[in-house]
């Protein structure tokens, strides 16, 4: 299936976006956790406040801004570290193969058999470690994905001719699976991280909005919904902007990891 | 066929245990001293954390514990609630039924709508009908239920006040009513992932050589439709299985969103109060149905599917 090329393009414009609310966000919102308990929730358009105030006379459309962050920097971080835990392992397993590839696989074929969300739930939750324990759960929940698709892709590399040529030419094992099998399963490893970066920010605001993971009072996306959520007679705005937020921000990183994937996977079946 | 089922069973047995395992370890793993854990927020007497350490072994070794406590655990005693002071078993059945009239109704959503827009897209592969759809689905795969719902909630219960805002109703055709939204949001994505997988599996078939050899025998639209649809949903329905595994997980977000008290809000509450037994006892039971139910699946797979069979499974 043939896709317009529009459709990275569509989705990298709310991309930008975001990206600069995280960066400029002391700029952009300078007054995000400011609290005026008077005033207290006012609907969308009172006192200069375009999408209105919550419980704690905080301005909506600046506390999205300011969650940003906190929305897309672990989930980030969650996709790359377990990207690298998944090269490290797979590569290892798919290529040294043998006893480590059964023991590596049962590992991930375990990690893949629990439910992630409950589990995620449960310990981050029990624990109380906040953010960056929550950050380190997810790391390891999603950890089992990567190590497969890893595993995999050097596994389809090993056969090539280009590996059995560098194999006649006696390089190291070490140096054949770092410096010539890892270049050519990045393509498919950065799509598969993308994929995880959107599954990550779902779950990371599914945990805040549930009461686990960032602190009270801290701009989060999530936290935002679960305070909104008794707003929602007062002001519409409370739950519809950091939700909107939530909604298209995952959509956008999908639909590019989707093209990527797309992209690569015909690259590879036409070689 | 027998051993194909017998190694499922052990290595689903395999991952229950190791599952308990951890599900025991999270009353050491959270904070503090599990006595008084256990206690609550009471400020305990001597006696009663002697005798909660008794009536748990806590002095007994760690592992020693644990085989005690899945003992107790298969003969289905969960203990007591911390928060409510009630068997865990008693608060599971109040709260069970409208878990699965919730999970019901969506899986019949997704199912109804899910599918035959995958077969359709299949059908038209390419044209601007597939595209949109496809990419809806991207879209829907990727939504966070719980944002899907309140923005819902919004639109159809405050804005336009069609549906009830919150809460389970008062038992029979007012609690099925008071479910269409939160049902709606769960089948938003699992309905979106039923559509992929119906039309990934529909188009493959489409690609095999039966198809145009049915063509080139004359056969008419009608008739290769149907040929393709009987093995093409061979994987759909297996698939449609694990689904309902997901559905019941999902519950969790669904029910806190719209305030219905079953078994997924009770979980998040019971966290959130350190509520032990209630939280080993759900996330038990929750994995146990979610890894039955693949296993079922799998069986199934490896008896309705001739190729499975030859093949071997994995």
């Amino acid at each position: 299936m043939k896709r317009l090329p529009i459709t990275p393009l569509v989705a990298a414009v709310p991309l930008a976006v975001v990206a600069v609310f995280v960066v400029g966000a002391q700029w952009l919102a300078p007054d995000a956790t400011t609290q005026d308990i008077y005033t207290g929730v006012t609907p969308p358009g009172t006192d200069g406040h375009l999408f209105g105030t919550d419980q704690l006379g905080r301005d909506i459309w600046q506390l999205s801004i300011a969650g940003a962050g906190s929305a897309v920097i672990g989930p980030i971080v969650i996709a790359i570290g377990s990207m690298m835990l998944g090269l490290l392992l797979g590569t290892l397993a798919g290529y040294i193969g043998g006893g480590l590839d059964l023991v590596l696989s049962k590992y991930a074929d375990l990690l893949l058999a629990l439910p992630t969300t409950l589990i995620a739930l449960v310990v981050a939750g029990l624990v109380d470690g906040g953010y960056w324990v929550t950050v380190l759960v997810l790391l390891v929940l999603f950890s089992p994905t990567d190590i497969r698709i890893a595993r995999g892709a050097v596994m389809a590399q090993a056969t090539r001719p280009y590996i059995e040529s560098a194999r006649v030419l006696q390089l190291s094992r070490t140096r054949i699976m770092f410096r010539h099998i890892l270049p050519n399963v990045l393509p498919i490893a950065l799509a598969t991280m993308l994929l995880n970066v959107a599954f990550a920010l779902v779950a990371m605001s599914a945990l805040s909005f549930l009461g686990f993971g960032v602190g009270p009072g801290t701009p989060d996306w999530g936290r935002q919904l679960s305070d909104g959520r008794d707003l929602i007679g007062q002001n519409w705005g409370a739950v519809v902007v950091p939700g909107l937020l939530i909604i298209i921000t995952a959509a956008a990183i999908n639909l590019m990891g989707d093209w990527l994937q797309e992209r690569f996977e015909q690259r590879g079946a036409q070689r | 066929m027998a051993r194909f089922i017998a190694v499922r069973l052990a290595a689903t047995l395999l991952l229950l245990l190791a599952l308990s395992f951890i599900v025991f370890g999270l009353l050491h793993l959270t904070p503090g001293d599990p006595a008084r854990n256990l206690l609550g927020p009471r400020n305990p007497s001597p006696e009663a954390l002697a005798a909660i350490r008794e009536k748990y072994r806590l002095d007994e070794p760690f592992l020693r514990q644990y085989f005690l406590w899945l003992n107790d655990v298969l003969h289905f005693r969960f203990g007591t609630s911390i928060r409510s002071d009630t068997p865990v078993t008693t608060l599971l059945a109040d709260r069970v039924v409208l878990t699965l009239q919730l999970a019901l109704m969506s899986f019949v959503l997704t199912v109804a709508v899910g599918v035959p827009l995958g077969i359709a897209a299949a059908w038209r592969a390419g044209s601007l009908f597939d595209r949109t759809v496809s990419v809806s689905s991207v879209i829907g795969v990727g939504a966070p239920s719980y944002a899907v719902g309140l923005v819902l909630l919004y639109v159809f219960g405050v804005w336009l006040e069609i549906f009830p805002v919150y809460g389970s109703g008062d038992g029979g055709l007012d609690t099925w009513w008071h479910l269409v939204l939160p049902a709606i949001t769960l089948a938003f994505g699992i309905g979106a992932l039923a559509f992929k997988v119906t039309r990934t599996a529909v188009a493959s078939e489409l690609q095999q050589d039966y198809v145009a050899f049915a063509y080139s025998r004359g056969l008419t639209h009608s008739q290769v439709r149907a040929l393709v649809l009987r093995n093409a949903l061979i994987p759909v329905a297996t698939s449609l299985g694990l689904v309902f595994g997901f559905l019941f997980g999902g519950t969790i977000l669904v029910e806190v969103t719209f305030a219905l008290s079953g078994i997924g809000g009770l979980l998040a509450s019971s966290v959130t109060f350190k509520d032990i037994p209630v939280v080993q006892a759900i996330t038990l039971i929750t994995a146990a149905v979610i890894a039955l139910t693949a296993l079922a699946v799998d069986v199934l797979y490896y008896a309705v599917d001739p190729r499975v069979r030859q093949r071997g499974l994995r």
